[in-house]
């Protein structure tokens, strides 16, 4: 796509508004970064800073933390390894029904999370479509396990990872491929050496926002591996759950995952996903 | 006339739409000839746990029958939630708690009028699947070795009750798993994925066949008040006490009872 638009630009023989300020951008940028972090703002006016050291160190909420980021990070390579290869299957291939299996690909984005963790204990529960017969034979149930939270996480999560790999595909000039090809490269090393170089940007975004949207997860969560401190408690459940009761530590375990999550993301977009 | 059930984040978003509607509302204006002689005109908003849903809906109908200019609008969640949203300025005009300690809370933040009223009694029962495959009997069951129990979380009402009984009985169950509320626990066992979880009785009533509700005498130790109350701020105060009116009254009782809870 980069290569289109740089020709694009080329060819265009005047920039019309070069060197004026774009106002009318400006506008709705900023009123839309607003609206974006004023909620977090609201969270930091009213966290309770004097308490926050002792809140911190709870072992609850440590546990919590340490909880959420193995899991998000597992989560995010289970996405990776089968979402990539999905991606590539959608952007590369033709075959019957593609258009309806990319639609699918997107239905955990749609639907309610808290839905996509019932259905996952509908398949996946020890009286499940396929559980049962895990069930049966192992004696294992998954739900109720840290598995069992990773799982839920990869259901939510993965789409974003596929659509972003997919999107990264589509743009990427094949005649770099074409051409490793008529050098006799086969396609596992035009895969490795060629597309997935070029595409690397794409996926390391789709990975972040993956783990994102992985570390913030609840809804499918909550449902599908219920909530035991330290095993299936992840900072999402702990949130909520502090906020039964005093939603101060709520505030608190909330700016937690928020900073924790806010330096991990800016490092990583500094270190590699800045494309060039 | 509709009555909108909020879901919880839903609420937060429709609290400022609430905010304008309730401002707005004209107050018992009867000399106004131009709304028709069917068009309510106030606007009851009753806060109220979640597990009222059923009873408070069906005394509605009676409600808004008897009080042709009035229509009630319901705000069902957990009393910890809509207790913070009144804590919020959400404008509300009768709360019904689930518990006392989230009532004492209103109480001392937005204020009530008058004194908080217990008018109904939940609890607590022993759901296992309609099949019961572990054979529960008794509470002192849910303790056996590879028996999966779901708790409600400790942080909530009936999570709490849950662990009074464990400790007034010491009977110390192991659950697999503490939800984060009293319906999450029920999926569980409706879906068969544990073997018991401790519900309040109106939740095992509520939801029918699908799960099979054991009562045990350990229970009178953690039996849950619901207290109910105007507020101090209420918008429309008059049928706000009408209403606290309907839900003491004999015919309150009795839908309550129906629900499964316990009545003075």
């Amino acid at each position: 796509m980069s290569t289109q638009t740089s020709a694009r630009r080329r060819e265009r023989p005047i920039r019309v508004a070069s060197g004026r300020f774009p106002w009318l951008l400006v506008v709705p940028a900023l009123l839309g970064f607003a609206f974006l972090l004023l909620p977090f703002l609201g969270l930091l006016l009213r966290a309770p800073w004097p308490t926050l050291g002792t809140r911190l160190l709870m072992p609850e909420v440590l546990g919590a933390l340490r909880l959420s980021l193995t899991t998000a990070t597992v989560a995010t390579l289970v996405s990776l390894v089968l979402g990539v290869p999905l991606a590539w299957l959608l952007a590369r291939t033709e075959f019957p029904g593609r258009r309806v299996v990319r639609a699918l690909v997107t239905v955990p984005l749609v639907i309610p999370p808290i839905v996509g963790g019932v259905a996952l204990l509908l398949v996946l529960g020890r009286n499940g479509v396929l559980g049962q017969y895990i069930y049966a034979w192992t004696g294992y149930s998954l739900p109720f396990t840290t598995a069992a939270v990773v799982v839920a996480q990869v259901f939510v999560a993965m789409p974003f990872l596929v659509i972003s790999v997919e999107g990264a595909l589509r743009g990427a000039d094949r005649r770099y491929e074409d051409a490793a090809a008529t050098l006799g490269a086969s396609r596992s090393t035009i895969f490795r050496r060629v597309t997935l170089p070029m595409v690397a940007p794409g996926v390391l975004a789709g990975a972040v926002l993956c783990w994102s949207r992985a570390l913030g997860e609840f809804g499918a969560t909550v449902m599908f591996a219920g909530n035991f401190p330290g095993r299936t408690q992840t900072m999402p459940l702990a949130v909520y759950l502090a906020m039964q009761q005093s939603p101060d530590a709520a505030i608190v375990l909330s700016l937690v995952l928020l900073a924790v999550s806010l330096v991990i993301l800016i490092c990583l977009r500094d270190r590699w996903v800045s494309a060039p | 006339m509709p009555r909108p059930l909020f879901h919880r984040v839903a609420v937060l978003l429709a609290v400022p739409g609430l905010l304008g509607t309730a401002a707005c509302a004209p107050v018992e204006d009867t000399t106004d000839g131009s709304a028709g002689p069917e068009q309510p005109e106030t606007t009851l908003t009753v806060f109220a746990a979640a597990s009222l849903t059923e009873s408070f809906e069906q005394l509605a109908t009676g409600f808004e029958q008897a009080n042709p200019h009035v229509s009630v609008e319901f705000n069902f969640a957990g009393s910890s939630d809509l207790a913070a949203q009144i804590g919020e300025g959400a404008p509300a005009d009768v709360f019904a708690s689930a518990n006392t300690a989230t009532m004492d809370l209103v109480v001392d933040e937005a204020g009530v009028a008058g004194e908080p009223e217990t008018f109904a009694q939940n609890v607590l029962e022993i759901a296992v699947p309609a099949d019961n495959p572990a054979g529960i009997e008794g509470f002192d069951d849910l303790a056996d070795d590879g028996v999966k129990v779901a708790l409600c979380a400790e942080e909530v009402p009936c999570g709490a009750a849950s662990d009074t009984v464990m400790t007034a009985t010491g009977v110390r169950i192991e659950p697999v798993t503490r939800e984060k509320d009293v319906k999450a626990a029920l999926t569980k066992v409706q879906l068969g994925e544990v073997d018991a979880a401790l519900v309040y009785r109106t939740d095992v009533i509520a939801a029918g066949g699908t799960v099979q509700g054991i009562g045990f005498p350990e229970t009178e130790q953690a039996v849950n008040d619901y207290p109910i109350a105007v507020l101090a701020d209420a918008p429309n105060a008059g049928p706000a006490a009408d209403w606290v009116a309907l839900v003491t009254s004999d015919e309150g009782a009795s839908v309550l009872a129906d629900a499964g809870f316990r009545t003075p």
